[in-house]
């Protein structure tokens, strides 16, 4: 598959970090920031251009590599914001660097969200927990040019309210144009939206044109599953559908063998798939 | 190997001419890696003369089963493909892909620095050359381009050696790739009681056997290679069907078989290291006291091992089932998706090391005859039915 796929520009070896200094650290929420990195050499900086979905191998010297995706504006991208969970290893070593302090990038990587699909069309972004980030970029550029685009929703559901990413942008994005529609698994004091999963907000979705819209997920595979399911109930099709898929990933080329899906390489052929492509591999238990 | 068009030609090479090849190769400065004893097992490595070769020895193959025997001649290549493949110097199981060092501005990446030598493989078989040709799509011909392997492909002479017998796990032939070695090499000899036919296919190879005396070939040396090579063609035994192979695999993908070699496969992963074609790798960090200065380190990894999967504190493959249906899809199935071949040359290494002789051939067939079966039964049905 030959979509969105770009040539690594900055290092003609696709395993040779370049040096990425940290310039702005934001907490999010528990146990998650956001983290501005600047290429260290300028000519890097300008030639570095990304997708929205798209990802980047970051490196800490001595603990390895996580595979990140850029979660800031793909228009303005002389800073690339990474927000990133620490789940393990090399996750909690980026967690305890400080402004200033250097580490290793490689990418761009990977396919990104179908924009050449989204114009004219109402668009579906849903994300579960920490799949928001990979579809901020998208959100930002759809809002940039919102007149291209039908009706945009933005279905998010968190484990709970204090668990939210990005609170704090809502407002604007609702200003744009956003129509953002929350759930939570469980509800803390003062919640007063939706408590459930997330597919649900989707099965009350009222107005857009299931014939036309993009649906584009991220999140765990169970939510992407249900929500697919609950999408085509509602009379779309799986390639209306786009999803952000995750594997074991060590190289981000297509040359380590984790990644793979049947017969794609999350890392190169996706992380974002058409729904009617991998679903034939995603729903089979254990491949 | 160079990939300049050359029109080939055969010669002749006695004994003798034969064992100054080594001497040859060393003064064109290419170090030589062909097979050799080691460990009742035939080998690859590195060979001074042409008494490093297992002259006189042949190799006794089976599920689950290898060993070395007597021949009653001389021959210097009398035996098929051991657990060693060439994967293990184009490709090895430990090297370094990138360094870092920590500087007054931060850390600082370059390609880690190294030497590759002109080697020359000596004793390639057909199917070897199709493995080799296998990793040079995935290291070469994607989007990305491996630089280490391609260095080291670059460098590379291959004197290949075409099959005159043939092990009762070898199944070339039904995978298209041999036993006759028909491109990819420089060189490429038939072992005749009296020397070596060899047909000279690139000017490098060109090179090395105008150090040498060779003869002409005569219409009788001709027909004998012929007799020898098609002797191999006819001792090949085994078989495997590749109609449709990767439906048949992709479409069974919940068969109730997989559970049933996931009893006898012990997930130890000897199939995948032996493979010739298997290129699945993991990167670990080894840094120095100080951590001043770090390296990362690219290792052989297999699909069998169980943090393979390893995904957000889970496995994704968390069963032998799941293990080696992935493995048996991947070589057989969806390499072809990926690459446009198959992954699997039909040497029979996987058959020979796997400890419980568990042989693919055998699992495709059967998964073939259960296909057939419910297609049949599924045809008798739709004749009972009225109308
Ligand atoms: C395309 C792509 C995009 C991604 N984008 C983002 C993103 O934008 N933000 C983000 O935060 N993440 C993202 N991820 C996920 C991120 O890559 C992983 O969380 C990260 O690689 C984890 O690495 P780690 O070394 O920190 O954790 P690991 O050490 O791999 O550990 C992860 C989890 O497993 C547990 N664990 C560790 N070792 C073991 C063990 N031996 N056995 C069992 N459990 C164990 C840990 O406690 C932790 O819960 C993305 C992944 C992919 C593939
Ligand atoms: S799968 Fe087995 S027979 Fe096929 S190339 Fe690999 S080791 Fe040889
Ligand atoms: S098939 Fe045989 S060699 Fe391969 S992992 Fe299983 S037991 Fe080991």
């Amino acid at each position: 598959m030959n979509r969105n796929r770009r040539l690594i520009i900055f290092q003609d070896n696709a395993w040779v970090p370049s040096t990425a200094v940290i310039r702005k650290i934001t907490p999010e929420i528990e146990g998650v920031k956001t983290f501005l990195l600047e290429l260290a050499d300028s000519q890097v900086t300008r030639a570095y251009t990304f997708r929205p979905g798209q990802f980047n191998m970051l490196y800490v010297p001595g603990a390895g590599e996580a595979a990140i995706s850029m979660s800031g504006d793909p228009d303005s991208s002389r800073l690339l914001a990474h927000t990133i969970r620490f789940a393990g290893n090399v996750t909690r070593r980026i967690g305890s660097l400080q402004v200033g302090d250097s580490l290793g990038l490689r990418g761009p990587f990977g396919t990104g969200w179908p924009l050449e699909e989204c114009a004219g069309r109402d668009l579906i972004l849903v994300a579960g927990g920490i799949g928001l980030p990979p579809l901020r970029p998208l959100i930002y550029h759809l809002l940039a040019e919102r007149e291209q685009y039908g009706r945009i929703y933005l279905l998010y559901g968190a484990r709970s309210p204090e668990m939210r990413l990005y609170t704090s942008e809502f407002q604007a994005w609702s200003e744009k144009g956003l129509v953002i529609k929350e759930t939570v698994d469980r509800k803390t004091l003062g919640w007063q939206g939706n408590v459930g999963v997330v597919p649900l907000l989707l099965d009350q979705l009222e107005a857009f044109d299931p014939e036309r819209a993009i649906l584009m997920i991220c999140g765990p595979e169970v939510m992407m599953r249900f929500t697919a399911r609950s999408a085509m109930q509602r009379g779309m099709t799986s390639e209306q559908i786009w999803v952000s898929t995750e594997r074991n990933m060590q190289c981000a080329v297509g040359m380590c063998g984790h990644c793979q899906l049947g017969p794609e390489f999350v890392c190169k052929d996706g992380p974002v798939f058409r729904y009617d492509q991998i679903s034939p591999y995603l729903l089979v238990e254990g491949l | 190997m160079s990939t300049q068009r050359h029109s080939s030609y055969s010669c002749f090479l006695s004994y003798d001419q034969f064992a100054k090849i080594f001497d040859v190769l060393h003064a064109f400065d290419y170090e030589v890696i062909g097979p050799t004893l080691e460990q009742e097992a035939i080998v690859y490595g590195s060979i001074r003369t042409v008494d490093d070769l297992p002259r006189g020895w042949t190799d006794i193959q089976e599920p689950g089963r290898y060993r070395l025997q007597q021949r009653e001649d001389d021959a210097l290549f009398g035996y098929v493909v051991g657990p060693h493949s060439w994967k293990q110097f184009l490709f090895p199981p430990v090297s370094t892909l990138s360094t870092a060092d920590r500087t007054d501005v931060g850390w600082q990446f370059s390609e880690a620095k190294q030497e590759f030598p002109k080697v020359a493989y000596l004793g390639v078989r057909a199917c070897e050359i199709a493995a080799m040709q296998i990793q040079d799509r995935v290291f070469l011909e994607g989007p990305y381009v491996d630089h280490e392997y391609q260095s080291r492909r670059r460098q590379a002479l291959i004197i290949a050696v075409n099959c005159t017998q043939a092990a009762s796990t070898c199944f070339c032939t039904s995978m298209n790739t041999g036993p006759r070695c028909q491109q990819g090499f420089d060189l490429a000899l038939t072992e005749l009681p009296e020397g070596f036919l060899v047909e000279v296919a690139t000017p490098e190879g060109e090179a090395v056997i105008n150090s040498l005396e060779s003869e002409d070939v005569t219409p009788e040396i001709e027909t004998a290679a012929e007799t020898a090579r098609q002797n191999a063609v006819e001792q090949i035994k085994k078989e495997l069907d590749t109609t449709d192979i990767r439906n048949l695999l992709m479409s069974n993908l919940e068969h109730p078989h997989w559970d049933e070699v996931a009893e006898r496969c012990l997930s130890c992963t000897n199939c995948t290291m032996v493979c010739p074609t298997c290129f699945c790798s993991s990167v670990e960090e080894v840094s120095d006291l100080s951590g001043d200065h770090v390296e990362r380190q690219r290792q052989w990894d297999s699909c069998f091992n169980v943090s393979f999967s390893y995904m957000n504190g889970g496995l994704v493959r968390n069963s032998i089932r799941n293990r080696y249906r992935q493995w048996l899809t991947h070589k057989l199935a969806t390499w072809n998706d990926q690459f446009g071949t198959s992954g699997c040359v039909g040497c029979g290494r996987c058959i020979t090391w796997c400890p419980v002789g568990i042989d693919l051939t055998e699992e495709v067939a059967i998964l073939r005859q259960s296909q057939e079966q419910s297609l049949l039964e599924s045809e008798q049905e739709a004749d009972h039915l009225p109308g």
